[in-house]
């Protein structure tokens, strides 16, 4: 057994949010269900069985309370209850309800303790069942850690259940027939002699009952929906140009503010001049907010227009000011009291070196924005005993408290209504852009603000994937890799980002070296040390997390070493693998992409496998080098979620994954000179372009026991995979990312 | 000024530089135009005048001199346009945002060339950013797209 399992006991590490240890709470608290907040304005014969299904005489509403930033959950959520309610799509409706403790996910805590996604022994198993409990107790309602599936998926359907074997109490007592002769299909009871009994005519009698606790899920083989694949319910809208976003919410009397802050991040506002921006077409208002200004104005372009007119006097940024010193203070990390934690060290590394390192390198990656397409914005409304906000929100109940902070209300009073978003790749876990637009309306109470951010607003104030650099080591014997020694500098991406919301963070940061401490390989000498580098700039949690970089350093390195060992860089990592779930993903991409193959002149291909969010991820890709530069012809991707939900949605988030972590890989990075991001919009950090879309093959694998969530678990392989290709085909090994500042691509 | 949008007339006072996309925006609340950029990088803004793709963004509102067709003019839910029915077909959105201004792109490639090779789909579509990464999507919807407009 790895040294993992020796951790800090009194520290808890939430993936995205962290709680000193000494909490006491006994087994009872823990297990005491949430009331359902949908009982507090339920109306006279409505009724609701749970925090996730209401009925009335008209209509049936499933509430799915996980934030949809693209990743089709508000529909998935929607399939799981309907699995065992026994309701069509189409004869729902959905809503992403109101913040409420009830709503808090299971399956956060999975991904932050410190043990191995692979250990399932009894201390890692109660590790995250305590976490859990903590979560329940904080009434932590999230959307990340691709934990939307894993939180969902038992829980939802017993939603679902309980709501169907209290709807057939309902019509037994209506009917007189006893419930076992009753069947339910198609949003009805049905009776013996083939007549139905509506769950909305049930409602009123229903609404009498005490739910129905006593349920049993339903076998895989007796499902209707999932694994099948689905028609997303959002998929017309999206279509059509009738679905609404945040950017697009329309309230009665808005006024239109856009901000512009300090662009050096944190740093002060010593002063401006607005006198032209006030005499522009449709001023109303100019104020001042934290950090920078706020003009209001009758329309978006407008308010933009003389935001951008306001001459401003900035004070020095709050962190190095050229990149250069950021790279400077990240290489001086690898020092001993920096050492956040030596997470795992089996056999003795220093031994296996002794001989002769096989490779002694180092590898970097930089800061990327999330930029997702839909630019931030958020409108409030400030009235004096309530607060309204319409955005699109990961974590609803934290957005709550924040604007209450900032308005002087209770987070009771602040009325959130969640909306779907054009994006986020974590950029909408941040609360700045919510609280300016909540100090813009609370300077002008009884009117709505809607604050929509300028693109290079959103450059400027992205809080961006933490820089990192990793120094690698390793030996090899007999064609076979022998040891790894991998360590690895980063700040602390978990500490910046809710040292932003007013929480600290003890103990070892876990995302600082996820993808390569947590790899599931079984290599006789392996060493993984993370360092903890002082905050630089701010950042925060990106499409994957720590894995999108401490996956590129640990692949990349095993890469090499299997080169300077001779061996073949796909049979040497599956002999390397004993895992069996992970073994066998890896042999799933080798048989897809017909491994070993004859290639084309000048092209080569390169395998890559990281574990993340419990879900292990194998990549092959292949490039040609052609005169115009790299070209990618094909991915072939193999993943293991324990259950695929929808195959249609999945093959569509796992290609998008891929293609987010190669575009990013290629030709995207922040950095920062005179205390200022350099990268203003999309020309400065493209990611992938539809010219440079390989195409993708999917498969999803289901031996694992667990059932995990496919938003973030393509992205991290697809950087290395790529680098690794490269080498295939040129012979160039490319440490940095992004690599066009290496190698062009076509 | 005058604007005919979606088939229908409309007078609006705004500066002549304001660009066309916040015009539809926010002066007539045609919303399934977006904004993504402002610099003519992501094309979510996209539209038809007189049947040929532009980035509203890039269009003060006093160059417009045609008629503007907008994702919602396009088709709607219940009466989709072709292109709308082959997105709908192989699902191709995930979070949704760029996709009016894919449409609206797929739809005047197929206009101008009914029968597009890789190619071409490559060369019209690679204004427009997806950060979603569904591009296997797109190419497949704009083929079958191509049949069924074809087909009539
Ligand atoms: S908003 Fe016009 S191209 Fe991006
Ligand atoms: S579907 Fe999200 S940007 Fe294209």
């Amino acid at each position: 057994m790895n040294k993992v399992g020796k951790i800090a006991r009194r520290t808890f590490l939430i993936g995205a949010a962290a709680v000193a240890g000494g909490v006491a709470f006994g087994v009872y608290k823990v297990r005491t269900p949430f009331d359902n907040p949908l009982e507090n304005d339920l109306a006279d014969g409505s009724a609701t069985f749970n925090p996730w299904v209401i009925i009335d005489s008209e209509k049936v509403t499933l509430i799915g309370p996980h934030g949809d930033k693209g990743q089709g959950i508000a529909h998935a959520q929607a399939a799981l209850i309907a699995e065992e309610l026994d309701i069509e799509f189409g004869q729902f409706e959905t809503s992403f309800g109101k913040p409420d403790k009830a709503y808090w996910n299971r399956a956060m805590a999975d991904d932050g303790v410190p043990f191995m996604f692979t250990d399932k022994s009894f201390s890692a198993e109660s590790m995250r069942t305590v976490m859990g409990g903590l979560l329940k107790l904080l009434g932590m309602q999230g959307t990340g850690g691709s934990s939307s599936i894993p939180d969902s998926f038992v829980k939802l359907r017993e939603a679902g259940a309980m709501a169907r074997e209290t709807l057939k109490l309902a019509a037994s007592n209506l009917s007189g027939v006893p419930v076992s002769d009753l069947k339910t299909a198609n949003g009805a009871v049905v009776l013996p002699d083939g007549s139905e009994l509506a769950y909305t005519a049930l409602a009123g009698e229903a609404a009498k009952l005490d739910p129905v606790r006593e349920i049993k899920l339903r076998e895989p083989s007796e499902w209707r929906l999932i694994g099948k694949p689905m028609q997303r319910l959002d998929i017309m809208s999206k279509s059509t140009g009738t679905m609404n976003y945040g950017i697009d919410v329309d309230v009665d009397g808005a006024v239109h503010a856009a901000v512009v802050c300090n662009p050096r991040q944190g740093g002060a506002l010593n002063g401006y001049d607005a006198d032209a921006a006030k005499e522009m077409r449709g001023v109303q208002k100019i104020v001042d907010v934290s950090g920078g200004v706020a003009v209001v104005a009758d329309n978006t372009w407008r308010a933009i227009q003389a935001a951008q007119a306001i001459e401003f006097d900035w004070g020095p940024a709050p962190y190095p000011a050229e990149q250069d010193d950021h790279w400077a203070e990240v290489a001086a990390s690898f020092v001993e009291d920096r050492l956040d934690k030596e997470w795992r060290h089996d056999g003795d590394v220093d031994q296996a070196l002794a001989g002769g390192k096989a490779v002694d390198v180092e590898y970097r990656v930089p800061y990327v924005a999330h930029a997702p397409l839909e630019p931030l914005n958020a409108t409030v409304l400030v009235e004096d005993d309530k607060v309204t906000v319409w955005t699109g929100h990961q974590i609803p109940r934290m957005l709550q408290q924040q604007v209450a902070a900032v308005t002087g209300h209770d987070p009771e009073q602040v009325d959130f209504h969640n909306q779907f978003m054009g994006g986020s790749f974590g950029h909408r876990l941040e609360f700045e852009h919510v609280k300016l637009a909540a100090e813009v309306a609370n300077q002008m109470r009884g009117t709505p603000v809607k604050l929509t951010y300028s693109r290079e607003e959103d450059f400027a104030h992205d809080f961006p994937r933490h820089i990192g650099m990793a120094r690698g080591s390793g030996a090899v014997q007999d064609g076979k890799v022998v040891a790894v020694d991998l360590s690895v500098a980063m700040p602390s991406v978990i500490n910046s980002q809710m040292g932003r919301a007013g929480l600290s963070v003890p103990g070892p940061d876990t995302q600082i070296s996820a993808g390569a401490w947590n790899n599931p390989y079984s290599i006789p000498n392996s060493r993984m040390r993370a360092y903890r580098v002082p905050e630089l700039a701010p950042t925060s949690s990106w499409r994957s997390v720590g894995a999108s970089a401490g996956g590129f350093f640990f692949d990349s390195l095993l890469d090499e070493l299997i080169h300077e060992a001779g061996a073949d860089p796909l049979a040497e990592r599956i002999r390397l693998m004993q895992h069996d779930v992970s073994r066998k993903v890896l042999e799933a991409v080798g048989e897809m992409s017909n491994w070993g193959s004859a290639l084309p002149a000048n092209t080569g291909r390169g395998v890559a496998f990281v574990e993340s969010f419990g879900v292990p991820t194998a990549e092959v890709i292949e490039v040609t080098n052609t005169e115009d530069g790299i070209r990618i012809n094909k991915v072939w991707v193999a993943a293991d979620v324990g259950t695929v939900v929808d195959p249609i949605n999945f093959e569509n988030l796992v290609q998008g994954g891929v293609i987010f972590g190669l575009g990013h890989a290629m030709n995207s990075e922040i950095t920062y000179s005179d205390g200022m991001a350099e990268q203003a919009n999309y020309w400065d950090a493209e990611g992938m372009r539809m010219h440079q879309c390989p195409e993708i093959f999917v498969k999803g694998l289901e031996n694992s026991t667990s059932v995990r969530g496919i938003g973030e678990p393509p992205v991290p392989p697809a950087a290395p995979a790529l680098a690794n290709a490269i080498f295939a085909a040129t012979g160039q090994r490319i440490r940095e990312l992004p690599l066009y500042k290496h190698i062009d691509f076509v | 000024m005058q604007l005919v949008v979606d088939g229908k007339r409309h007078e609006v006072d705004v500066e002549d530089d304001m660009p066309l996309l916040w015009v539809l925006r926010d002066e007539l609340n045609i919303k399934g135009v977006k904004y993504g950029c402002g610099v003519a990088a992501c094309g979510a803004c996209t539209v038809h005048i007189d049947g040929v793709a532009v980035r509203s963004c890039q269009t003060s509102v006093s160059d417009v001199d045609g008629e503007v067709t907008t994702i919602n003019g396009l088709g709607a839910p219940g009466a989709m346009h072709a292109v709308q029915e082959a997105w709908v077909e192989h699902q191709v959105a995930q979070c949704g945002y760029c996709q009016s201004g894919q449409i609206m792109q797929a739809a005047s490639l197929l206009s101008d060339t009914p029968n597009p090779t890789d190619e071409d789909i490559d060369d019209a579509m690679s204004g427009n950013l997806c950060r979603c990464g569904t591009y296997p999507r797109i190419r497949a919807a704009v083929k079958t797209a191509a049949v069924k407009l074809r087909e009539g």
